[in-house]
């Protein structure tokens, strides 16, 4: 009795062992091509140590200065300028002077001139002949930003991607206006997704229906209508649309042409939102079909034929019977839609212009452009936290475990 | 048995040696990946550069494409992998880049000299003489209409791009502050040498923005240098701005009727730089010499309407390849173009261009 209970817990220890084993690459390869770049970038997003390691000295002697007494002592110039000159030679003073610029926009190339300056000076007093090099180093604004950088673990990221920053004196306040661009851009992000995502559930709906209660042969013809567009490069599709909307496009040429509108009254539906919006609608609409059909596909057609012969009209009988049972395809089309949306940036980049730019396009930009990794993090970090939150309430609503994905 | 064993051990390691270091020495096929802008200047690099390169040398070149940014190359940095060798950069991509470490430092005096013999580190014109990096070709941003589209009098100067009451229409602009800027003060009067100064004080950043805003509502942004020659073949704009070499292209293989206007274009220059840390330094080097020579650049030049930034390089420059025309009066540093040109000035940029895309993208969302 007791032996055929160890052969069993074996035999099921062994079975789990087989099953870890054939999911383990899946694990692997998660791990190793979401999991850690995703957590380096969170990390970067409060974590930055080149100015904390390249000036120490400097940093713990700012620690007790609040600008309240002027500028700092004799013996801050004196590290500061030795930190410099060392930084100098180890090729780190670009990386410390690009976070310093961040703060106070300007101190790039003064500390690249000030150390090329001090190349030859060996003695004091250091205060006046800094001075002397540049007007920056009698600026308290300078010793801020140097000892605003110096935080080896920093909330500037986030603050920033807040339109907040935080003063000398410790408190946090809003960024001036003409500086606020970020919150604006995160409701405007939410926003034009969620109404690309009712659009996409308005004409992706009754195509899904169609296609589900079609007979198979048609059916399959129909999916492959849907699949053809997502098989087509993102960017042909881009571009196609402009083709169409724009000024001199086919569209204002048919309406022209119909005497819809006269030849100086031409629409402007590309490089702004409508384009955005027209045209990222497009480009979502099969990931809101294809879970939608699947959906569809299980939900019996007796079910209407039953709630007919009961007496319902066709109206009722819909709400009432189909459209509960085909929620778990809206709910799942309806996130993946929304989630795409919030992060994409090819399709308001080309056919945005002014007004349709979203966050993803900030976040691109700090990636490649500015390489300000930390405040890109952050960006992408406060988007993160967005979508779990969005989860969550879909979770409590809906249930997560009633989404079908087919 | 087991002297012959003993014997065998030694010869398998010397083949697994012979194949495994073989590999790695001189027999293999040398190859470089080099990265440049792709399109129009693209084909021109590497009809003049890469496959004269490979001819010459035996090293292949692998080209890959992309849009500026140091992205990529700092990834490959941070994780020690590198697989792009040589890239074409825009100056403010260098300057950041070689400050973060990302680009190999480049002794100038180790290129070749020029096509009359001067040495290198004098031929190259001053803005090409960067720490990490050769420069390569002066590009220009310039702005351009189509002449079909505009009846009567033409535009000439850059306050006429700005002028909606005589020339009404659409306009479109590169949705950066980069050359924006400069150009709304060169409009509103800033005489050219004052451009940078004013713009460094807080009066002068709102009076760009102030010109800026007095044509807001009719500006088209672009992001790619391709699509303002659509913009303007399409009617879509009546004037842009754009890259000079792409409405070149347009003019001379593709017979459109756009017209450049030069005043105020802002002279800019181009970096070729290795990535710090390549395996193949030797072979990126090589590469690099070759692709700044004086030839080289003219070669380029004959091709796409960007000026080489050796002296002796531009004399070289003479018709286009294909449609046979004379080169000189399309080139951004010509004497006659540079005469109302605005120089780049990438210090200020590197230093404001955070706070300066921060207020653009802030204004543009207003």
């Amino acid at each position: 009795m007791a032996g055929s209970l160890r052969v069993s817990a074996r035999l099921h220890r062994r079975a789990q062992l087989r099953a870890f084993g054939l999911v383990a690459p899946l694990l692997i390869f998660v791990g190793l091509t979401f999991v850690t770049p995703l957590a380096t970038m969170l990390v970067r997003s409060v974590y930055d140590p080149v100015v904390a390691d390249a000036l120490p000295e400097t940093q713990m002697l700012l620690k007790d200065w609040d600008g309240e007494e002027g500028l700092p002592s004799e013996a801050v110039y004196a590290a500061v300028a030795k930190e410099l000159k060392r930084a100098g030679a180890e090729r780190t003073l670009g990386q410390v002077a690009s976070r310093i610029n961040r703060v106070q926009g300007g101190l790039r190339s003064a500390l690249a001139r000030t150390e090329r300056a001090l190349r030859d000076v060996e003695q004091g007093p250091w205060r006046e002949t800094m001075g002397a090099i540049d007007p920056i180093w009698a600026d308290p604004a300078t010793w801020h930003a140097i000892q605003a950088t110096g935080e080896r673990f920093t909330s500037r990221h986030y603050l920033n991607a807040l339109d907040l920053q935080r003063l000398p004196s410790g408190a946090v306040v809003a960024q001036p206006q003409e500086r606020r661009i970020y919150l604006r851009l995160f409701w405007r992000t939410i926003i034009v997704s969620s109404i690309i995502t009712l659009l996409c559930l308005a004409l992706g709906y009754p195509i899904a229906l169609l296609i589900a209660r079609s007979p198979p042969h048609r059916a399959n013809l129909l999916l492959i209508l849907v699949l053809v567009p997502f098989w087509t490069s993102l960017l042909v599709r881009t571009t196609a649309w402009i083709v169409l909307l724009q000024t001199q496009g086919v569209l204002n040429d048919l309406l022209v042409v119909l005497g819809l509108i006269n030849d100086d009254g031409r629409l402007a539906m590309v490089y702004n939102m409508t384009g955005t919006i027209v045209a990222m609608t497009h480009v979502l609409l099969p990931f809101m079909v294809l879970p939608l059909y699947s959906v569809m596909r299980g939900i019996p057609s007796v079910h209407m034929k039953a709630a007919a012969s009961l007496g319902a009209k066709p109206l009722q009988a819909f709400l009432r019977v189909y459209w509960p049972q085909s929620l778990p395809g809206v709910g799942a089309g309806a996130l993946l839609v929304f989630i795409l949306a919030i992060g994409y940036y090819i399709t308001p980049a080309l056919v945005g212009g002014s007004d349709g730019q979203l966050i993803s396009n900030m976040i691109a930009y700090h990636m490649q452009t500015s390489l300000n990794w930390g405040l890109a993090a952050a960006l992408g970090g406060v988007l993160l936290v967005g979508v779990l939150v969005l989860y969550a309430v879909y979770d409590r609503l809906v249930g997560v475990e009633r989404m079908g994905l087919g | 048995m087991s002297h012959r064993v003993k014997s065998v051990i030694p010869a398998i390691l010397v083949a697994l040696c012979a194949a495994a270091c073989g590999s790695g020495g001189s027999d293999k096929p040398r190859s470089i990946t080099t990265v440049s802008w792709g399109g129009s200047f693209g084909r021109a690099v590497n009809e003049a550069v890469n496959i004269p390169f490979t001819e010459a040398t035996g090293i292949g070149i692998g080209v890959e494409d992309y849009n500026g940014g140091l992205a990529q190359i700092r990834a490959q940095v941070d994780i020690g992998v590198i697989h792009w060798d040589v890239v074409d950069l825009e100056i403010t991509d260098a300057v950041r880049g070689c400050d973060e470490g990302l680009l190999e430092r480049i002794d100038l005096n180790a290129l070749p000299p020029g096509a009359d013999g001067t040495p290198a580190a004098e031929d190259f014109v001053v803005d090409g003489r960067y720490a990490c990096g050769a420069g390569s070709l002066y590009w220009s941003t310039v702005y351009a209409y189509n002449d079909d589209n505009i009846p009567g009098a033409k535009p000439t100067t850059m306050a006429d791009f700005f002028d909606l009451e005589a020339f009404p229409g659409r306009r479109g602009m590169r949705r950066v502050p980069q050359a924006n800027l400069e150009f709304a003060l060169i409009a509103d009067g800033v005489p050219l040498d004052q451009v940078y100064s004013t713009l460094d004080t807080p009066e002068g950043l709102d009076r760009a923005f102030a010109k800026l805003e007095s044509i807001k509502d009719e500006v088209i942004w672009w992001e790619a240098g391709a699509q303002p020659p659509q913009l303007l073949a399409d009617g879509e704009v009546v004037m842009t701005t754009a890259y000079n070499g792409r409405i070149f292209n347009a003019q001379v293989l593709e017979d459109q009727p756009f017209v450049i206007v030069w005043d105020g274009q802002l002279l800019d220059v181009g970096q070729v730089a290795i990535v710090a840390g390549t395996p193949r330094l030797k072979e990126a080097l090589e590469y690099l010499a070759f692709a700044t020579s004086a030839e080289s650049l003219a070669r380029i030049a004959r091709r796409i309407s960007y000026s080489p930034m050796r002296k002796s390089g531009m004399a070289l420059v003479t018709t286009h390849v294909v449609a046979g025309v004379d080169m000189e009066p399309h080139m951004p540093a010509s004497p006659a173009n540079v005469a109302r040109a605005l120089r780049f000035d990438w210090a200020w940029w590197v230093d404001h261009q955070d706070e300066m895309n921060e207020r653009f993208s802030a204004w543009l969302a207003r």
